[in-house]
């Protein structure tokens, strides 16, 4: 399973959530490759889940997998709920 | 052997290099983790190295048509270019500071009261960029530049998120996190705005904003569509016979400009994914090794943290920075009839998408709708007349097409710069 983080220059905030979805991971205990990219390359890394926040996260739902849009980007308690249900989708 | 061991240093990539890898080592990775990420850190510079190469060739082509044009110099401000132009001379120097400017920011937070850890690792890089060509620029060497560098890096890290805090807790309305991208003092200039002139009980998120603008967030595609109305501009200016005849080689002139702007876009892209590629084993790392020497320090992170907060506020943000950045430019032109040689600094679409879509979710914290176009607008006047001032202390670096971009860049190079040849 792949799940991409996106964010406008694909630098700072989608590599923050990406280092917290490898965290909520391991809580659920599912192995996937997680990455984070910029939105032009966004198209070009197929995933099954793409992550991003509410601002953004509209762009992302073109790109043919589960779109995960968060509301606060640090809420692990959010992230964890929103990742497992994303998840269970593509089951 | 010694000369030996001190070519290798020497080379920034290699350099970085070894920062990651000593990281991954304090993370008791695995050897081939280590190998893998020791590599493609070293690669991470190196393609930095090309994109720039990529990105400042269209920017000269845009400086040459734009001298040829108005008879002035034009700089666009993009953190990337510049960046990228001044670490293959200073990436040593670069290296070292961020380095120990990282260390120094985990030691002012387990000691003192600013516990703060600047978590934004793009805009580290760039501030330890600036701080040792300033510092080369100034006449300091050796270890006392290493010192002098990392001490000022790890104190601005730890510094200017407390300075947004109590904003960010009137945005986020939690004490828990912390805002971490060096265009802090625009932001909080935005704010102060924001709250004299603006009404808080009519926010901007109140009203229907139409987000058909959404699809600039894709910076790539904001930059090329900016670049390319300033390209056709210039190149509308200096005439095409000029660039036909001097710089396209007979390709149409027009034709040639697009093709540029899309260069320079590109050439951005590749340095991003350069630096994407030297982040992602030192952010981890730093991570990993910060929260753990000081837990109860606030997580500075990058600007897009407060988006989600007020997602109109972003977009009115963008618009009313750029018009200011429009403005200040004019100012600029006229300016430089009185003041022959001084640079006009043109808008930059990153800026003034990033700092300008931050400066109104903050002016918006405390003046609402209003708050957010005043306080926004008023940023974008600031990154325009900042860099003016911060180019002379820049030396050879500062005769470029491009320059450092957001607010707290400006601030820090111009003091320091400034003391430095006072000192002189």
């Amino acid at each position: 399973m792949k799940i991409l983080v996106c964010c406008g220059s694909g630098l700072g905030s989608s590599f923050m959530i990406e280092m917290n979805i490898k965290k909520v991971l391991v809580e659920l205990g599912v192995n996937a490759e997680v990455n984070h990219s910029d939105l032009s390359s966004a198209a070009s890394i197929k995933s099954d889940i793409y992550v991003g926040t509410r601002d953004i996260a509209s762009q992302l739902t073109s790109l043919g997998g589960v779109v995960v849009s968060l509301n606060n980007m640090i809420d692990k308690n959010e992230l964890k709920e929103k990742i497992a249900e994303a998840i269970e989708k593509i089951k | 052997m010694l000369k030996f061991i001190l070519d290798i240093l020497s080379v920034p990539a290699v350099l970085i290099g070894i920062v990651s890898m000593i990281g991954l080592i304090a993370l008791k990775k695995s050897t081939s983790d280590i190998l893998k990420g020791t590599i493609k850190t070293i690669m991470g510079v190196l393609i930095l190295g090309g994109g720039a190469g990529v990105a400042v060739g269209a920017l000269s082509f845009f400086g040459t048509m734009f001298q040829q044009g108005f008879g002035i110099t034009g700089v666009v401000p993009h953190n990337e270019a510049i960046v990228g132009m001044a670490l293959k001379e200073y990436g040593t120097q670069t290296a070292l500071i961020m380095a120990f400017g990282m260390v120094v920011n985990v030691l002012i937070a387990r000691f003192t009261p600013l516990k703060f850890i600047f978590l934004t690792g793009h805009h580290t890089l760039y501030m330890a960029c600036m701080i040792a060509a300033i510092l080369v620029v100034g006449g300091v060497q050796g270890p006392t530049l290493i010192i002098i560098g990392s001490l000022i890096l790890g104190f601005i890290m730890a510094l200017f998120p407390a300075i947004a805090q109590p904003t960010m807790r009137k945005i986020t309305g939690t004490d828990d996190v912390a805002f971490g991208h060096f265009g802090t003092i625009g932001y909080v200039f935005s704010a102060w705005i924001g709250s004299i002139v603006g009404d808080k009980s009519h926010t901007t998120e109140d009203i229907k904003f139409p987000q058909g603008l959404t699809f600039l967030r894709d910076s790539s595609i904001a930059i090329a569509l900016v670049m390319l109305v300033l390209f056709l501009i210039v190149a509308v200016a200096s005439g095409p016979a000029f660039v036909e005849e001097k710089l396209s080689g007979g390709q149409n002139f027009l034709v040639f400009s697009v093709i540029q702007a899309i260069t320079f876009a590109g050439g951005v892209y590749i340095i991003l994914a350069g630096v994407r590629l030297i982040l992602a084993e030192i952010v981890p790392a730093f991570t990993g090794i910060a929260t753990s020497l000081v837990p109860n320090a606030k997580p500075a992170i990058d600007c897009p943290i407060v988006y989600p907060y007020a997602p109109n506020a972003v977009l009115i943000g963008f618009l009313s920075s750029f018009a200011g950045g429009i403005v200040g430019m004019v100012v600029l032109l006229l300016m430089e009839k009185s003041f022959p040689g001084l640079p006009i600094i043109l808008p930059g679409v990153v800026p003034h998408f990033f700092c300008g879509a931050t400066a109104g979710v903050f002016g918006n914290a405390t003046g609402g709708l209003r708050g957010c176009i005043w306080g926004a607008f008023a940023q974008g006047l600031l990154i325009t007349f900042l860099p003016v001032l911060l180019m002379p202390v820049l030396g050879g670096l500062g005769f470029a097409n491009t320059t450092f971009s957001d607010a707290d860049f400006g601030v820090v190079g111009i003091i320091l710069g400034n003391i430095l040849q006072f000192i002189k």
